[in-house]
């Protein structure tokens, strides 16, 4: 068990499955000279030469449908955008062409391939470099859209995503990057489409994804150590398929809920979330379900404005102490 | 050689091989001569073969356009009417393993390529037997066996997806060609130029095929395109473009055997216009009011099918009762695929989720528009 970054859990994992299988290889814009715009791919051109990792013009529906024909004819291409953002310029390609081709076809082909992409927000990108748009991919049935948020996850779903057949987003954080964490040596196996509890309570469930799951952990064990407060934190891992079951076991032994989402609260993630709950622990809620989500605006450069928009600890910490205090469940 | 065996592939799988050649004047010293100096290098058979897939498709278009208005068939419905000769000629070009990439006008190539007409005639109809299975329709044909690698209903999205498939052929050092078609109006679109770009930059074997057929829906080359001479537009990603009459099975054959071979031997791409009409409308329940008189007339007049039955006639490679039986072959065949789309069963709808995802997974949703969540 080593303690590393999510950053190095990628680039690890990655190399490993190149390692493994010929077909794998990567695609993208600066991934190979330039190591990544996050340097998730540092050194593996010198490895692995131009064939595996390879730069592309900067043109996102080319070389993302380009990746697409290739995985049609069993390639494992790996694409990497550069941010979520720049992936709408990709997007007919993903919707129209990655998500379709199997079902259209009459499940004559399949799309084995990965698209890896950072979205959020919190550096001061502005707005359009900030956003958190995975819903985008999580509406379109065929795609698989993963979010994890700790190293041990980003390995073990990736790998799950290389070996998969059908098209996958993997969704990243700019703010996770840097995060550390324990993974083991053999990748645990974690499956698309389970949410995981990570960590069991009876007070309240905070349901959260990629960066807003870690935030949700901190707010958990915060709670308990100053306030006693029994908070189950509920990882989605997969925002398609989504693990209803798994948030509505949880729900119906808390009988509360806080959802904790990055994007924005309209149509959002937490949304679905919120409806899940709805149709499956209605009768088990004894308040309404809570969202911690963006501002609805879109995000701005200045620092004390972008705080104000996003999500935090403390948004998130004040929102569970107010959904305890309307079940008269703090002490 | 392998173009001739893909040609009489998909001749055999498309028509009754017995008849095949009835009309070609056999023995005639003469008339092989006189093919020969109006077409040089092709025989007499492969000709009346160019025509009699010709003549079929034409009358396949046909009874789709009619199982159209009957409603035998849904949704869009785009014909290759006109363009005949541009289909025959391109596929002719083709190994049984290149690959093939068109837009949704696509239902002649795909029994150019290979496929039965039946097939692809359930397609239309929307059968369990269809290309697709039934999940397709007219513009989302796909074949496997015979490299058919879909009709897409989006413009520009075949174009990224053909310049996938050539990659991988490089990737694996293989010595498949794709073909890329597309329409005229698909070269003012981002992904044409994109992709484009990177085939050129990476070498990769791909032919790009434009189907100018001076219409993109209702709107004219001249009114869409700053350069409207299309095939020009390959200079800008220093790849080789050209220019060919769509309306002439041999020249189409000629220009795009060079290109595809090139690609093939040489990893290069290039782009190929070829220029034709379009006989009817952008879709079947298109009547075409907005073009001029004159169009219509020059579309008619340069019809691809009767100008090379006359040729193939004048030239003594056919006479008038070959043509007619070659045309009645072709009749019975369209007839024959519309029968076997009828009598196909339709797709049983508990297969609704059987396409979703290649590999299965947790928590994939399976319900019904009227089911509850939980």
């Amino acid at each position: 068990m080593a303690v590393i970054t999510y950053r190095q859990a990628l680039h690890d994992t990655l190399r490993e499955e190149m390692l493994v299988d010929e077909d794998v290889f990567l695609i993208g814009e600066e991934i190979g000279v330039f190591e990544g715009s996050y340097k998730i791919t540092a050194g593996l051109l010198d490895e692995f030469g131009e064939k595996r990792v390879r730069d592309t013009p900067i043109a996102e529906e080319g070389f993302v449908g380009a990746a697409v024909g290739a995985a049609m004819l069993g390639l494992r291409p790996v694409a990497e955008l550069m941010t979520i953002n720049f992936s709408l310029i990709a997007l007919d390609q993903i919707v129209n062409h990655a998500a379709k081709i199997y079902g259209m076809f009459g499940g004559q082909c399949s799309v084995p391939m990965v698209m890896r992409t950072p979205g959020g927000g919190g550096q001061q990108l502005g707005a359009t470099h900030s956003q958190n748009i995975e819903l985008y991919y999580a509406f379109v049935p065929g795609l698989k859209v993963v979010a994890p948020s700790t190293p041990a996850d980003a390995r073990s779903l990736l790998l799950a995503s290389i070996r998969d057949n059908d098209p996958v987003l993997f969704l990243e954080n700019l703010s996770l990057y840097n995060t550390k964490g324990e993974v083991p040596e053999q990748a645990e196996q974690v499956e698309i489409g389970k949410a995981a509890v990570t960590r069991p309570g009876s007070d309240v469930t905070i349901i959260g994804y990629s960066r807003m799951a870690t935030v949700a952990q901190q707010v958990a064990e915060k709670l308990a150590d100053e306030e006693g407060i029994s908070a189950e934190v509920v990882d989605l891992r997969s925002l398609r398929p989504l693990d209803r079951d798994t948030l509505v076991q949880s729900v119906r032994k808390t009988g509360c809920a806080v959802i904790a989402e990055d994007d924005w609260l309209t149509y959002g993630i937490g949304a679905e979330v919120a409806a899940s709950l709805s149709d499956g622990a209605f009768d088990y809620l004894d308040v309404p379900v809570r969202r911690v989500a963006a501002a609805e605006v879109p995000l701005p450069y200045a620092k004390p404005l972008e705080r104000a928009a996003l999500p935090s600890a403390d948004s998130l910490t004040t929102a569970v102490r107010e959904t305890l205090d309307a079940v008269g469940r703090r002490r | 050689m392998a173009e001739t065996a893909t040609r009489s592939k998909s001749a055999s799988s498309s028509g009754s091989s017995k008849t095949r050649r009835a009309g070609t004047r056999s023995g005639g010293n003469r008339s092989q001569r006189r093919a020969s100096e109006v077409f040089p290098g092709e025989s007499p058979q492969t000709l009346c073969d160019y025509y009699r897939q010709m003549a079929l498709i034409r009358r396949f278009e046909e009874r789709a356009a009619q199982g159209y208005t009957q409603a035998k068939i849904g949704g869009y419905c785009h014909l290759n009417l006109g363009e005949e000769a541009t289909v025959v000629g391109l596929m002719s070009t083709l190994r049984s393993d290149d690959y093939l990439f068109t837009n949704y006008r696509e239902h002649g190539y795909a029994i150019a390529k290979g496929i039965e007409p039946g097939r692809v005639m359930a397609e239309l109809y929307g059968r369990s037997t269809g290309t697709s299975k039934g999940w397709g329709g007219s513009m989302h044909m796909f074949d496997v066996e015979s490299g058919l690698l879909g009709g897409y209903g989006i413009v520009g999205g075949q174009v990224p997806l053909a310049t996938g498939a050539a990659l991988a052929i490089d990737y694996r050092s293989g010595d498949q060609v794709v073909m890329c078609q597309m329409g005229d109006g698909t070269t003012n679109i981002g992904s044409f130029h994109e992709s484009l770009n990177i085939a050129a930059l990476w070498n990769l074997p791909v032919v790009f095929v434009v189907v100018n057929n001076h219409l993109g829906m209702g709107t004219t080359v001249d009114k869409s395109s700053a350069e409207s001479e299309l095939y020009k537009r390959a200079v800008a990603y220093r790849m080789h473009g050209e220019r060919v009459d769509g309306n002439d099975v041999v020249a189409v054959r000629e220009a795009s055997s060079r290109l595809v071979e090139r690609a093939r031997e040489t990893g290069q791409p290039a782009m190929l216009e070829t220029v034709s009409h379009r006989l009817k409308g952008h879709s079947v329940v298109d009547p075409g009011k907005y073009r001029s008189q004159e169009s219509v007339e020059a579309a008619r007049e340069a019809d691809p099918v009767a100008a090379f039955r006359a040729q193939l006639i004048s030239a003594e490679v056919l006479d008038e009762d070959g043509a007619v039986e070659i045309e009645r072959q072709a009749e019975a065949s369209a007839d024959a695929a519309v029968a076997f789309a009828d009598d196909s069963p339709h797709p049983n709808p508990e297969t609704l989720f059987d396409y979703t995802y290649a590999t299965p997974v947790a928590n994939d949703s399976r319900r019904l528009p009227a089911d509850p969540v939980f």
